[in-house]
């Protein structure tokens, strides 16, 4: 299977500890790696550099691999949802959604936008603005972005740092389901979580167990 | 989607966000309006001697007004996560912070230089001055903006990065308000004053250029660690 992701030799070290050393894998498309570890093994540094944000892991990212017309740009075709969420807490829901869009480049029809933030159980707050709603349902705006259809070929890999925090059972359910049909459609995951996830395209890394 | 209806919906994003905060940014307005309606207080009554000092006070205060709210400008981005996404859009980050600086002055430099005629009257400045004053004015906080995003953007990433802004941006700010106040008095004592404004303007447009490299490098840095 193509893949969509290849790490070579990352390796990062932070205050004379060596977070994870030579580290490399592929994820192929409709893979789904789940990163686990104990809080402070760098799961998040390693997403970080993963989507090239972080300037403190050395070693090789290079997306889409396979691909024969090589992406300048590989973060259009990434979501990436990292752990501050990106919600303005200013700007009502529909306004968060519009905006994450339009930095994709993606013009998706506001009934679409409307059905996302539905599904995420957002139905009547579409105009509140984010600062009223509670933590669960701000990070259930950034979440909404999951829940669009989109093209398989817009968005082809999600890069999630803990999504499933301060969600509801119901919730937390619903996205462990979306996230393994996105998977089941030819979409790549890399998750970091401390919950589990059922699938059997489920593979996990994990880090700091080495040391 | 094309470039340039995202840039728009960029813009309507920032020009909200400015509206929603706006009691934040009528603080700097408000400064400007009270360090020159107490010059006179403080220091005389005299309309001559006023009138000297006019530009350089005006431009003074314009100068710390500004610098006032530059802090402000990736502060609530970055501390919301935004700027990790600013940057990974799919627009390049340029465009984005370009954007955010031009609305930026849209709601600071833009204003200070609509209420500069009102307090020149106070200070005694020349009628025959005040286009020049506000052209001058609009021109060097553009560029004072501009400037001051590299300071705001490598300092974002600070819990109290204020008092290093203010030390990093000081030197940059100082050839802006020499001109600026060069320009105005040459006019007023009517000396040739195209010289100083042709300085600014290409102060002005030099920083046009090169800050939002600058600036979206320093973001880089402020996220990337």
């Amino acid at each position: 299977m193509a893949r969509v992701l290849s790490a070579l030799g990352l390796d990062c070290e932070r205050d004379d500890r060596h977070l994870f050393r030579d580290l490399s894998f592929d994820v192929a498309s409709g893979e789904i790696l789940h990163l686990t570890g104990p809080n402070g093994s760098g799961k998040t540094t390693l997403l970080r550099r993963l989507v090239g944000i972080s300037s403190v892991v050395d070693g090789d990212v290079s997306w889409f691999p396979d691909s024969p017309e090589r992406t300048a740009e590989p973060c259009e075709k990434i979501w990436y949802i990292a752990h501050r969420p990106a919600v303005t807490l200013l700007q009502s829901p529909l306004e968060n959604m519009a905006y994450a869009l339009a930095l994709h480049g993606i013009q998706a029809p506001e009934s679409v936008v409307w059905d996302a933030l539905e599904t995420v159980g957002l139905r009547g707050f579409e105009d509140v603005p984010s600062h009223q709603l509670s933590a669960g349902q701000q990070r259930r705006v950034a979440l909404a972005r999951l829940y669009l259809p989109l093209e398989p070929d817009r968005v082809r890999a999600w890069v999630l740092d803990e999504p499933l925090t301060a969600l509801d059972i119901e919730a937390v359910d619903r996205l462990k389901a979306r996230i393994i049909d996105y998977a089941r459609a030819g979409g790549s995951v890399i998750m970091t979580s401390h919950h589990g996830l059922d699938s059997e395209t489920v593979r996990t890394l994990e880090l700091g167990a080495a040391s | 989607m094309t470039f340039l209806p995202l840039l728009r919906s960029v813009f309507r994003r920032e020009m909200q966000l400015a509206y929603r905060r706006r009691s934040d940014l009528a603080n700097p307005l408000l400064f400007f309006l009270i360090v020159v309606v107490l010059f006179p207080l403080g220091v005389t009554p005299d309309m001559t001697k006023l009138a000297d000092m006019a530009p350089g006070v005006l431009w003074v205060g314009a100068l710390l007004a500004n610098l006032l709210s530059l802090d402000l400008l990736f502060r609530s981005d970055y501390e919301d996560g935004s700027l990790e996404q600013m940057l990974l859009a799919s627009l390049p980050p340029t465009s984005l912070v370009l954007c955010k600086v031009w609305v930026h002055w849209l709601v600071t430099g833009l204003p200070l230089t609509i209420m500069a005629p009102l307090l020149s009257i106070m200070l005694g400045l020349p009628g025959s001055a005040l286009p020049l004053l506000m052209l001058t004015l609009a021109l060097g906080t553009l560029s004072l903006s501009l400037i001051g995003s590299i300071g705001a953007a490598l300092t974002v990433g600070l819990q109290k990065g204020g008092l290093l802004l203010t030390l990093l941006i000081m030197p940059l700010f100082v050839p802006v308000i020499i001109f600026g106040t060069g320009a105005v008095q040459a006019q007023v004592a009517g000396l040739p004053w195209q010289a100083h404004l042709a300085m600014l303007a290409a102060m002005t447009t030099g920083s046009l250029a090169l800050s939002p490299l600058l600036t979206v490098a320093a973001l880089r840095i402020a996220v990337g660690d």
